[in-house]
């Protein structure tokens, strides 16, 4: 892990970069500029131990202007969005909804993601909100493995919770067809979410 | 008992765990409303909140997710959620609608109608404590005894700093079960997350978070852990690898043994770590109803 004590400030973080901040300010609603690193959210965030610069670390890459790397770490992407560490800021920011924004942005922008399974997982179950209007769960998970061209890894599990009826064959389906179609459209098609 | 809650009826939205994977969750948590004398009617033609996957990804989508949810709401009665996590994002999208007026105007275009600024979303926990907020229980007083459990919340006493201030449920689980008879453990994970979708795409991540929680449980020489969201008893049934696995409850399932209904015997075939032995070392079992 690197420490965020010794984290490298950009030469160039000139007005481009306070573009950046107040971009992700305005869409995620929360003052990234409040934080003072005292590190109280990556305590109990329970993924800090799978991320980089953890949650006020990848702060800190914004404020020094080092917007790419925030962008590419894999911070962004493990982040579960539990709420933890808002409830632990003591400047109430609201740094889940900062990491929603910062994946989106990375989707926009078309910086690859750090963790490909995750964006192919979230993408899996958008998509089938997308034809049902309710997640399928087991279509979810064949898809995905699929995608990830494993179908070995959990197979056991997978069997073991069909046994117990954990995962309906069936799609659980809304009856008005057309509003998901509706809804995809006006947020700009059904590539779930900015980028490719 | 029950009399503050009693006849009073609810919209009822269960979510797509609670509709398909969870179902044991979903028919004790009708079996309980139904012995409080509450009536639950099903959203007609709900549709998926969007789940942690749509916001990570799309904000604008998932708040049409939970905006078409909340049109579909009839005026005049409460909307009931039972998922911590639906719950968190159709508030989220109701506060947003009060407080951003081109929110507003995106809705009624949407959706045809104007925001229903009276409509009021409870949690299945508000409920209770309103049902049981006397306390006492005496025709069940020790319908649990014996019951060593670890309450476990998961993510849903963790909020948005916007929502700070709303109802927190600490507490409650050990209050309800506690005054039939249970007891609740003080312990260090009752609001440790369960590591939600990560249990798909990083199983190796969700492994020892699920582990250290579980042996959390069995240090205080739990029974068992009674959890408040079906994604959290997913998670600990299926990412534990630890030699000692505890039996997973959801809290209205236990809920429905406290009430004297007992646990239907197709909702424990549905538990992944077979909690029976469990109710027969405790004689809950007969009050285990077939079917
Ligand atoms: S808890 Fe808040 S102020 Fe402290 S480091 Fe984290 S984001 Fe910054
Ligand atoms: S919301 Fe994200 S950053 Fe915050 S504690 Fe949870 S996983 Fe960590």
């Amino acid at each position: 892990m690197e420490s965020t004590d010794t984290i490298r400030i950009e030469a160039s973080s000139g007005p481009a970069h306070r573009d950046v901040i107040s971009k992700v300010v305005e869409r995620s609603g929360t003052d990234i500029r409040r934080c003072f690193h005292c590190q109280s959210c990556g305590g109990g965030c329970p993924v800090s131990q799978a991320m980089t610069y953890r949650p006020n670390g990848v702060i800190r890459l914004l404020q020094l202007g080092r917007v790419q790397e925030a962008l590419q770490s894999s911070d962004i992407w493990f982040c579960i969005g539990c709420n933890t560490c808002s409830m632990a800021c003591p400047q109430a920011i609201d740094i889940a909804a900062f990491m929603d924004v910062m994946r989106q942005i990375a989707l926009e922008e078309g910086v690859p993601p750090a963790e490909p399974d995750i964006l192919a997982f979230h993408r899996e179950v958008v998509g089938s909100i997308h034809k049902y209007g309710r997640t399928h769960k087991l279509e979810i998970m064949m898809r995905y493995k699929l995608r990830q061209l494993d179908m070995f890894s959990d197979l056991d599990l997978g069997l073991k919770m069909l046994a117990k009826r954990k995962l309906d064959l069936l799609p659980s389906k809304i009856a008005d067809q057309r509003v998901m179609k509706r809804i995809f459209e006006v947020c700009g098609g059904a590539n779930h979410g900015g980028g490719r | 008992m029950a009399a503050v809650v009693e006849g009073m009826e609810f919209s009822y939205f269960p979510g797509c765990s609670l509709a398909t994977s969870a179902k044991e969750n979903n028919r004790s948590l009708f079996k309980v409303c139904q012995k409080l004398g509450v009536n639950l009617v099903e959203l007609e033609d709900w549709n998926c909140c969007g789940s942690s996957s749509t916001h990570s990804i799309n904000s604008e989508l998932a708040f049409h997710f939970a905006c078409r949810n909340l049109s579909l709401a009839p005026a005049g009665r409460p909307l009931l959620v039972a998922c911590p996590s639906c719950m968190l994002r159709l508030r989220q999208a109701q506060l947003h609608l009060q407080e951003d007026a081109e929110a507003r105007r995106v809705y009624e275009r949407m959706w045809g109608r104007p925001v229903d600024s009276n409509l009021t979303i409870i949690h299945f926990f508000e409920l209770l404590d309103n049902g049981f907020g006397a306390g006492s229980n005496p025709d069940f007083q020790a319908s649990l005894k014996g019951l060593r459990f670890a309450p476990y919340y998961g993510c849903m006493l963790t909020r948005p700093p916007a929502m700070r201030h709303e109802k927190q449920y600490h507490g409650l689980m050990e209050k309800i079960l506690g005054s039939f008879g249970a007891e609740p453990l003080v312990w260090g994970h009752p609001s440790r997350c369960c590591g939600t979708f990560l249990s798909v795409a990083k199983p190796a991540v969700v492994t020892p978070m699920v582990n250290q929680i579980i042996q959390g449980a069995v240090d205080v020489k739990a029974d068992c852990i009674i959890t408040a969201c079906a994604m959290c008893h997913l998670n600990l049934e299926i990412r534990c690898s630890l030699k000692t696995q505890l039996p997973i409850f959801h809290f209205s399932e236990i809920l429905s043994v406290a009430l004297g209904m007992g646990i239907r015997k197709s909702w424990l075939k549905r538990h992944l770590v077979d909690p029976l032995p469990l109710l027969k070392a405790k004689g809950f079992l007969e009050k285990t109803a077939a079917g």
